[in-house]
C-alpha cells in the first residue's frame, strides 16, 4: 500500500495555481491502429491537453455515441486487444509527462482479472481509470485494487443523481468527479445543457475539490465556458472526429483551439 | 425444504445487480420503487389482473399433445398454450404490466428492443392501446428476416429503428435502446423484454412472466391430480422460462429443463449456447453468463431463432444453473426444425422456433423419462412469424417437395 498522491489531482492543483483549468482529452487505444493511436496521444499532449483519457474499445458500450463508437468498432474489427492498452500507455509517458487515465466498461477489467487489471495499469505508469458502467455501489473489488496500487478511480456524476449519490460517488473518486453535462450519451451538442453547472455546483457544495464536465463539448469556446465552474473540461468525440477525418495534423489543430479555452 | 421462489434481486447469488452509467440510476429506482408500491396495490393489481383476462386472453389452455408425445418416447407432454394470446407469444404479459407501470409513472413515451419482434409486437400493441409514443429498436439482422412483425409494428404506429451497429441483432438493439433512454429518461420508460438487464429488470419481468407457471401448475393438478415430472422451456434472454420456472421452484420433485439454442452445434462457433459455453461476466448491465473473448469483448451469438440469438441471459437463470436447480441443454437448428414439423403435423399446432428449442428438449427428455412421465413445454409463441424462415428451410414452396412425408 502506498499513499502517494494522485497524478491527476496534482495535475489538476497545478492548473489551478496557474489559475486556469484543465483539458481533458479523450481518444480510444488502438484506432486507427495502436501506432497511430499511440502518436496521437502525445500529439495531444504537446498541443494543450493536460490530461489524456485513453478509451478502450469495448463491443458493448452503452455510453458511447455514434462518432465514439464507429472509432471503437474500427479499433476491435482491426484486431484490438486489451493488453495493448498497457502497451500504449507506457509508450506515451515515455515520451510526454502527461498523467493518463483509461476510460474502460467494467466487463474488460473484469475478464482481465480486476486486481491483475489495477497492477498491470500501475506498472506500465496509468493514473487510474474511468468505469463509465460501473457504479460505486458495484465498484468494492475495483475501489480496494485501485487503493492497493495506488490508482485514481473516476466514477460518474449525473444530473439526475441524488445528494445521497453524489456523496457516495464523490466519496469512492479519486482523481476527479466525472460530471455528466447532460442526459445523454457521448457526442457535440452545440449548446451545453445548464444542468451541467448545476451538478458542478451541486458537487462543490457537497465537498468535491476536483468536478471536471464531460460530454457534449466541442469547442474552445465551450471548455472556457465550462471551466468557469469546473476544474477541468473533457472533450471526445470531437477530438476522435478530427484524427478521423485529418488525421495528426488535423488532431493537433483541434486540440490547440479547444486549449484556447483553457487560457480565458 | 429450499425456498427459491420470489428471490427479487438485485442479487441472484452472484448475479444480478446494476453495470449501468449513472446517468440510469434514478430511473432505475424510480421503476423499483413503483414496481414495489404497484405490486401492493390492489387497483393496480386489478387493473392488469383485467388487461389479461380481457386483453390478453388468459388464462391461456394447457394442452395435452398425445400425438406429439409419441415421438417423445410416450411421455405424456401438456403444452403451455403462451401462443394463444394476443399478439401470439408470452411477451404480452410482461409488457401490459411495464406499460401501465408507464403511466403509473407519468410517462408518455415507450422504448424496447426487440430481436424476433414478438417483444416489440407486444410492446406496439400496449402503445396502442394506451396511447403511448413508442420507438422500437431492431437489428438490421432481424428486420431483415422478421418483415412481417416489422410491419405490424408499424401498421401498430410504432416507429421501428434499425440498428446497424456491432451484430446487428438483439444484443445492439439493447445499446440503442439503452442510449435511447439515458438521453430521453425524463418522458420515456424502457419496456424490457426479457428477464435480464439490470435490477430491477430481472425480478420484475419475472413477476409479470410468473403467471405462466402459476396456471401450468394449477391446470396440471386439476388435469391429471399431480405434479409433473419435469417442465422445460426454451432460454433466450429467458423470460418465458424464468416464468414457467418460478411456480415450480420450489416443489423439489418437479426437475427444471431450460433449452437453448445450440445452432449448427456447439462444436462450431454458430450457436446462442450462453448457459453451456459462456462464463461469469457483465452485459447489459447485469452480472451474468454470457458469451465472450478472453478480453471480455462480446461474442455474437447464432440461432435460427431471432429470438434466441442473444449473448447474454437473464441473471437468474445463471442462479439456477449454478445451484443446480435447472438444468440447461440445448437443441441444434436441425433437431429444432424437426420439432417444429413434428409438432404442426402431429397436434396441428405451428409452434414459434423459439418454442421449438422447447419441444427439441422435451422429446429428448421424454425419451429419457419413459412413458410414465407427465412433462409440460412452455409453448412460448406461435409460428406466423417464423413461416418464412420455415418455407425456405422445408422448401415449402417447392411444389415437387412434400414434407412430413415420413410422420
Amino acid at each position: 500500500m502506498t499513499n502517494a498522491a494522485s497524478q491527476v489531482e496534482t495535475t489538476l492543483d497545478r492548473i489551478k495555481g496557474e489559475r486556469r483549468g484543465a483539458l481533458i482529452g479523450y481518444l480510444p487505444v488502438g484506432f486507427p491502429d495502436l501506432d497511430t493511436s499511440v502518436e496521437a496521444a502525445i500529439t495531444m499532449a504537446r498541443n494543450g491537453v493536460d490530461i489524456i483519457e485513453f478509451g478502450v474499445p469495448y463491443s458493448d458500450p452503452v455510453m458511447d455515441g455514434p462518432v465514439i463508437q464507429a472509432a471503437c468498432q474500427q479499433a476491435l474489427s482491426a484486431g484490438f486487444h486489451v493488453d495493448q492498452i498497457f502497451e500504449a500507455i507506457r509508450r506515451v509517458r515515455a515520451e510526454v509527462d502527461v498523467p493518463v487515465l483509461v476510460m474502460g466498461y467494467y466487463n474488460l477489467i473484469l475478464q482481465h482479472g480486476v486486481e491483475q487489471f489495477a497492477a498491470d495499469l500501475a506498472a506500465a505508469g496509468g493514473a487510474g481509470a474511468i468505469t463509465p458502467d460501473l457504479i460505486p455501489d458495484e465498484a468494492g473489488e475495483w475501489i480496494a485494487a485501485a487503493e492497493k496500487h495506488n490508482l485514481d478511480r473516476v466514477f460518474l456524476a449525473a444530473p439526475t443523481s441524488s445528494d445521497e449519490r453524489l456523496k457516495a460517488i464523490i466519496e469512492s473518486s479519486r482523481g476527479f468527479v466525472y460530471t455528466v453535462s447532460t442526459m445523454g450519451v457521448t457526442g457535440a451538442r452545440r449548446d451545453l445543457d445548464r444542468a451541467a453547472r448545476v451538478l458542478a455546483d451541486r458537487l462543490h457544495d457537497l465537498g468535491c475539490e476536483h468536478a471536471c464536465v464531460g460530454i457534449g463539448i466541442s469547442t474552445g469556446e465551450q471548455v472556457g465556458a465550462v471551466l468557469d465552474y469546473a476544474e477541468g473540461a473533457i472533450v471526445g468525440s470531437a477530438l476522435v472526429r478530427a484524427l478521423a477525418e485529418g488525421g495528426l495534423e488535423s488532431l493537433a489543430e483541434t486540440t490547440r483551439s479547444l486549449a484556447e479555452g483553457t487560457r480565458n | 425444504m429450499t425456498h427459491y421462489r420470489n428471490a427479487q434481486g438485485p442479487y441472484f447469488g452472484e448475479f444480478g445487480g446494476r453495470f449501468v452509467p449513472e446517468s440510469l440510476i434514478a430511473a432505475l429506482d424510480q421503476l423499483d420503487t413503483e414496481w414495489e408500491a404497484a405490486k401492493k396495490d390492489p387497483a393496480f393489481v386489478e387493473e392488469l389482473d383485467d388487461l389479461l383476462r380481457n386483453y390478453a386472453g388468459r388464462p391461456s389452455l394447457l394442452t395435452e399433445a398425445p400425438r406429439f408425445s409419441q415421438y417423445a418416447g410416450g411421455a405424456k407432454i401438456y403444452l403451455k398454450r403462451e401462443d394463444l394470446n394476443h399478439t401470439g407469444s408470452h411477451k404480452i404479459n410482461n409488457v401490459l404490466g411495464q406499460a401501465l407501470l408507464t403511466k403509473r409513472l407519468g410517462k408518455t413515451r415507450i422504448i424496447a428492443e426487440t430481436g424476433a419482434g414478438q417483444h416489440g409486437v407486444a410492446a406496439a400493441t400496449a402503445a396502442a392501446m394506451f396511447g403511448l409514443d413508442c420507438t422500437i429498436y431492431m437489428g438490421a439482422v432481424d428486420i431483415e428476416r422478421q418483415a412481417l412483425n416489422v410491419a405490424r409494428m408499424r401498421l401498430l404506429g410504432a416507429e421501428v429503428v434499425s440498428v446497424a451497429s456491432g451484430s446487428r441483432t438483439l444484443k445492439d438493439a439493447i445499446n440503442e435502446a439503452f442510449r435511447d433512454w439515458v438521453a430521453n429518461v425524463v418522458e420515456t420508460n424502457y419496456i424490457f423484454g426479457t428477464a435480464a438487464g439490470p435490477h430491477p429488470f430481472p425480478g420484475m419481468v419475472r413477476d409479470l412472466q410468473k403467471v405462466i407457471g402459476e396456471e401450468s401448475r394449477a391446470q396440471i393438478l386439476e388435469q391429471t391430480g399431480k405434479l409433473p415430472d419435469a417442465v422445460v422451456a426454451c432460454v433466450g434472454g429467458g423470460s418465458n422460462a424464468i416464468g414457467m420456472f418460478e411456480a415450480f421452484l420450489d416443489d423439489e420433485s418437479v426437475a427444471l429443463y431450460g433449452v437453448e439454442a445450440y445452432g449448427e452445434g456447439l462444436q462450431t462457433d454458430r450457436h446462442a449456447a450462453t448457459m453451456n459455453r459462456g462464463r461469469t461476466g457483465v452485459l447489459h448491465g447485469a452480472k451474468t453468463k454470457l458469451l465472450q473473448d478472453a478480453d471480455g469483448q462480446t461474442i455474437e451469438s447464432h440461432s435460427i431463432s431471432a429470438g434466441l440469438d442473444y449473448s447474454g441471459v437473464g441473471p437468474a437463470h445463471s442462479w439456477l444453473q449454478s445451484i443446480g436447480r435447472v438444468e440447461y441443454r440445448g437443441a441444434t437448428d436441425a433437431d429444432t426444425m424437426t420439432a417444429m414439423r413434428l409438432l404442426s403435423q402431429s397436434e396441428g399446432i405451428i409452434p414459434a422456433i423459439e418454442s421449438a428449442h422447447a419441444l427439441a428438449g422435451a422429446i429428448d427428455l421424454g425419451r429419457e423419462l419413459g412413458p410414465d412421465a407427465t412433462i409440460i413445454v412452455s409453448l412460448s409463441g406461435r409460428g406466423d412469424k417464423d413461416m418464412e424462415t420455415a418455407m425456405n428451410y422445408f422448401k415449402l414452396g417447392d411444389a415437387s417437395r412434400v414434407v412430413g412425408g415420413e410422420l
